[in-house]
């Protein structure tokens, strides 16, 4: 399948704001975003190869010119009810700080929606879920127009225990 | 212009410790009597080149120990010294001298000074003479240049000077740039024209130089030519006279302009080498280069026909030919490529043997053995990894072979063998594989030794009847070892199971067959790359995984009537009078299974870390080369794989790890239910 | 500017004095040994050879007198790199036809001060 290179897309908006764009996509009827700048590309559903003993979120790894990505399922991740995949169906490939290495993730998302100006001063924080919700992967709320994007912090969603237990066991 | 010397650290590094296994060898040669010059000069050369490089990289305690010990060897090479056993002893101990010194310096550490003191102290010993005058003292009395008003040159060349690549006109030119220059030309000797070779260099000059300019500075534009010409200088006569004291003072005072020049070098060491201890490179021969840049230029030429091929108006049958050609080309380019290319990491064993001779020789002493080692093979190449990782388990055969196979002289002339025994090292390419084998022709393994400390650790039963080999085999089992006596010689803990675990992490094997009175041999087994391996693809339901095929028995049908249940939970197979745990691959790894029964399935037999497990798969498919890709670059190590490759259509298949899946199939059996027996 | 052959069997000495010449603008081409050089200066010109004198297969002392015997290298500066600052060795290379020597330990500075006097 195609990837669509983000960069191309987008190239022409990447000045000075660049840092405030985000990136987003929908999962059930909510709206996440990603900072842009953590966006590698986005590429159409395709097979995955799926990993033994690992949680149902992590979907496999996929060949992504040569290198291994983890591509992890963004509704099962976030408890929401499973999607049957479609030609909408999309992975976004992000970069991830990894300790002192960047790592290459993919997300299965909904459909991508949509790339916002959001300073971080229009970002709210989470209000306290009281533990329903994993706030810990939420950078903050934002409105735009009369929607709520729910910003996440890319680092802290993919770095969990999960997806890269004992770095210090890796060559 | 400021250039950063530090980035060719890593070089000098690398071929000093080249030239430091040379030094080793061929001091050892010259040990054994080979008194050849070209042996005397190398070694030589090695610590001239050593010492050339720390100077000029700013490792002065480098330099500075070298040069001792380079003194040595030039005596020797000129013949001026015998070479006797006291002058080798302490050479072969300069050799590890500095190769501590340099491997503190690229890890940038500080050489510990006591051994360097310590052996130096030994070289200056020998050389008779501690300390000596050293070069650049005797400089520094060349005659003291004083300010004078000026000099005046009186220069004439003798013939033959352009001939040197001396150039007047350049000379004439350094000097202008001291001070103010008058120049004289004399044609007296200039011959009749008829006589004129037009070669040589008849015209001679004198020179008047006016400014404050040091002797040395005329002297060192003069000092190329000295012999090739007739030379006085001497000071402008309106010069003041000097004062007595003047000479010495200006010679402390000032530096000379050697001395100055030197400057930049010295303030070198403070800048420690940037560069990561571990960036490591290697060195290729240029006709890998050649051979490599020879198929990228096949590989264009096929890449142009195919896209004249895609430009073709109209697709006939005769393209279909061609494309087909075409594609088969390609199929042919890229695999030459792949392994040309796996090739530049590929060296020669000689690089892991060449430290033997000094270890053999080291420890035979120490045991009071006489042995001789033989080495064969040593082109035989291979990955500059694996190369790196065999090193150590290498060294531990080789001890354990003279520790415990080669006997002492006595008991071999007792024996009726010769007193001096040889320990062969030999390698060979089988299949995709390096063979290495190490084999003595000492006493053997002691089978009933083995067989009775087996049964004492509780490896074996009483009962057990096992075959020699079996027994040979116990040597490797965990925790054993025979030697009576714990010697500082082979291992102190480190036993023969290391030895094998790290083969195996290798993806490599190791066996032993051995001869009461005859000797033993060790034969290790491994793949010529770690990146790439021969895999046998499995299918479970639809799931394809690569078994590395060195892991692999043999694959079979079941056979129902050797399919036993143990306790109701688990499952083994009975092959050949073995009992070998049935694995279900799609259970273990949480996967659809097509097969239900297990004769509609397939056991592949595999062995890992010694033990067996057969695993039961829906089919065999192809056998193939694959390219090791890390799963933990972009996620983590899960147990029972090993890592990922990318199959032909660019799908992703997962290789299994056989050690890891027999770790998991155990702590899983006494879970599992066995309701899938047939 | 000009074109210079390099000579050394030490990989980091030869890399350290090609980069210092690159670095000057210069032409650098590199030998392994006095062989390699040989072969390498057969049929061509060079402003300048650059040649150790400790070398494998060849040493430094009887390159210098096999590129004075070739034509193209009659007059061509020739400079030897040596550490061996005794007069005896210099007087072996000049009796062979060595223009000059440059003493290690060199830096940079000196290699491209010790060129400049004979490249002009």
């Amino acid at each position: 399948m195609e990837a669509m290179q983000i960069d191309s897309a987008l190239t022409g908006e990447v000045g000075d704001g660049s840092e405030d764009q985000v990136l987003t996509f929908t999962l059930a009827d909510e709206e996440y975003g990603v900072d842009i700048l953590r966006v590698q590309e986005i590429k159409g559903w395709d097979s995955v190869t799926g990993i033994p003993n690992t949680p149902d979120y992590i979907r496999g790894v996929i060949n992504l010119r040569g290198t291994i990505v983890p591509v992890i399922d963004m509704r099962l991740r976030f408890g929401l009810p499973p999607l049957e995949y479609g030609p909408l169906t999309v992975v976004i490939v992000l970069r991830v700080e990894s300790g002192s290495r960047t790592r290459i993730m993919g997300i299965v998302v909904d459909a991508v929606s949509d790339v916002y100006n959001l300073p971080e001063d229009r970002i709210r924080p989470a209000p306290d879920f009281g533990g329903a919700v994993e706030s810990e992967f939420i950078t903050g709320l934002a409105g735009v127009e009369d929607k709520m994007v729910i910003v996440l912090d890319v680092d802290r969603l993919l770095n969990s225990r999960e997806l890269a237990v004992m770095d210090s066991l890796g060559e | 212009m400021s250039i950063d010397l530090s980035q060719f650290l890593e070089t000098f590094y690398e071929e000093s410790f080249e030239g430091l296994e040379t030094m080793e060898q061929e001091l050892l040669n010259l040990e054994s009597g080979n008194h050849d010059p070209e042996t005397i000069n190398s070694i030589f050369r090695a610590a001239h080149s050593i010492k050339g490089g720390s100077g000029t990289f700013g490792l002065d305690s480098v330099a500075e120990y070298t040069h001792v010990l380079e003194t040595l060897l030039d005596e020797m090479r000129d013949g001026r010294r015998a070479v006797t056993p006291e002058i080798i002893a302490p050479l072969l101990e300069s050799v590890d001298v500095l190769r501590d010194m340099l491997t503190a310096l690229r890890a940038g550490e500080e050489p510990d000074p006591a051994p360097v003191a310590a052996s130096r102290q030994k070289l200056e010993a020998v050389l008779g003479a501690a300390g000596g005058g050293d070069a650049a003292s005797a400089a520094t009395e060349a005659t003291p240049g004083a300010p004078a008003a000026g000099w005046q040159i009186r220069f004439r060349p003798h013939p033959h000077l352009l001939q040197t690549g001396n150039d007047p006109v350049r000379m004439f030119r350094e000097l202008a740039e001291l001070g103010d220059l008058e120049v004289e030309v004399d044609t007296d000797a200039l011959p009749a024209l008829a006589n004129l070779a037009p070669e040589d260099c008849y015209l001679g000059w004198t020179l008047t130089l006016r400014g404050d300019v040091a002797r040395e500075a005329v002297d060192e534009v003069f000092d190329w030519v000295e012999g090739d010409c007739d030379l006085t200088i001497t000071p402008l006569d309106s010069a003041p006279p000097e004062t007595p004291s003047a000479p010495a003072e200006t010679a402390a005072a000032t530096p000379s302009p050697a001395a100055k020049a030197d400057a930049p070098a010295a303030s070198a060491p403070a800048k420690k080498p940037t560069r990561p201890a571990e960036a490591s490179s290697i060195r290729v021969a240029i006709d890998k280069i050649d051979e490599l840049i020879n198929m990228m230029g096949e590989l264009v030429i096929t890449q142009s026909m195919l896209s004249q091929l895609g430009e073709a108006e109209q697709f006939g049958p005769e393209h279909i030919e061609r494309l087909r050609d075409g594609l088969a080309q390609l199929e042919r380019n890229t695999r030459e490529l792949q392994e040309n290319v796996m090739r530049i990491r590929m060296l020669p064993i000689s690089f892991a043997f060449q430290r033997f001779p000094r270890l053999v020789h080291d420890l035979g002493a120490k045991l009071g053995k006489q042995v001789e080692l033989q080495l064969s093979g040593e082109q035989t190449e291979l990955d500059k990894t694996v190369m790196e990782k065999i090193g150590d388990p290498l060294v531990h055969l080789v001890r354990n072979s003279l520790d415990h196979g080669i006997e002492t002289p006595e008991q071999r002339r007792a024996a009726g063998k010769p007193e001096t025994g040889i320990i062969h090292l030999n390698a060979f390419h089988e299949g995709g594989n390096i063979v290495i084998e190490i084999r003595d022709d000492g006493a053997g393994l002691n089978r009933d030794r083995i067989l009775a400390k087996a049964i004492e650790n509780g490896l074996v039963g009483p009962d057990e009847h096992l075959s020699d080999e079996q027994i040979h085999d116990l040597i490797f089992a965990p925790g054993f070892s025979t030697a009576e006596v714990v010697s500082d010689v082979s291992g102190r803990g480190v036993g023969m199971d290391v030895v094998r675990k790290n083969i195996r992490a290798l993806g490599g094997t190791v066996e032993v067959h051995s001869e009461p009175g005859q000797g033993s041999t060790f034969t290790i087994r491994l793949p010529l790359t770690l990146a790439i391996l021969d895999g046998q693809s499995v299918r479970v339901g639809k799931e394809i995984y690569i078994v590395p095929l060195i892991a692999i028995i043999e694959s079979l049908q079941v056979d129902p009537e050797a399919v036993k249940s143990v306790t109701g939970a688990a499952q083994v197979y009975c092959l050949r009078d073995e009992y070998i745990p049935i694995v279900h691959l799609a259970e273990v790894f949480g996967v659809q299974a097509e097969a239900r029964r297990l004769e509609d399935g397939l056991l592949v037999v595999v062995e890992g870390e010694g033990s067996k497990i057969a695993l039961f798969v829906d089919d065999l498919l192809g056998q193939q080369q694959v390219v090791i890709k890390s799963l933990e670059t972009n996620f983590r190590k899960v147990d029972g794989i090993s890592g990922a490759t990318i199959l032909g259509d660019g799908t992703v298949a997962l290789i299994l790890d056989i050690t890891g899946l027999i770790g998991l199939s155990r702590t899983r059996a006494t879970g599992s239910d066995a309701t899938r027996a047939a | 500017m000009a074109t210079i052959l390099a000579v050394d069997d030490s990989a980091s000495m030869r890399q350290m004095v090609a980069f210092t010449l690159k670095g000057a603008g210069h032409d650098v081409v590199e030998a392994t040994d006095g062989v390699d050089a040989l072969n390498k200066a057969k049929g061509k010109r060079f402003d300048l050879v650059i040649s150790d004198v400790n070398m494998p297969n060849m040493d430094g002392i009887t390159l210098i007198r096999e590129l004075r015997s070739l034509p193209a290298f009659k007059f061509t500066p020739i400079l030897m790199l040596t550490t061996e600052s005794t007069a005896d060795k210099k007087q072996e290379g000049k009796q062979a036809g060595a223009t000059g020597w440059i003493v290690k330990p060199f830096n940079p500075d000196q290699l491209l001060a010790t060129i400049r006097k004979v490249l002009g």
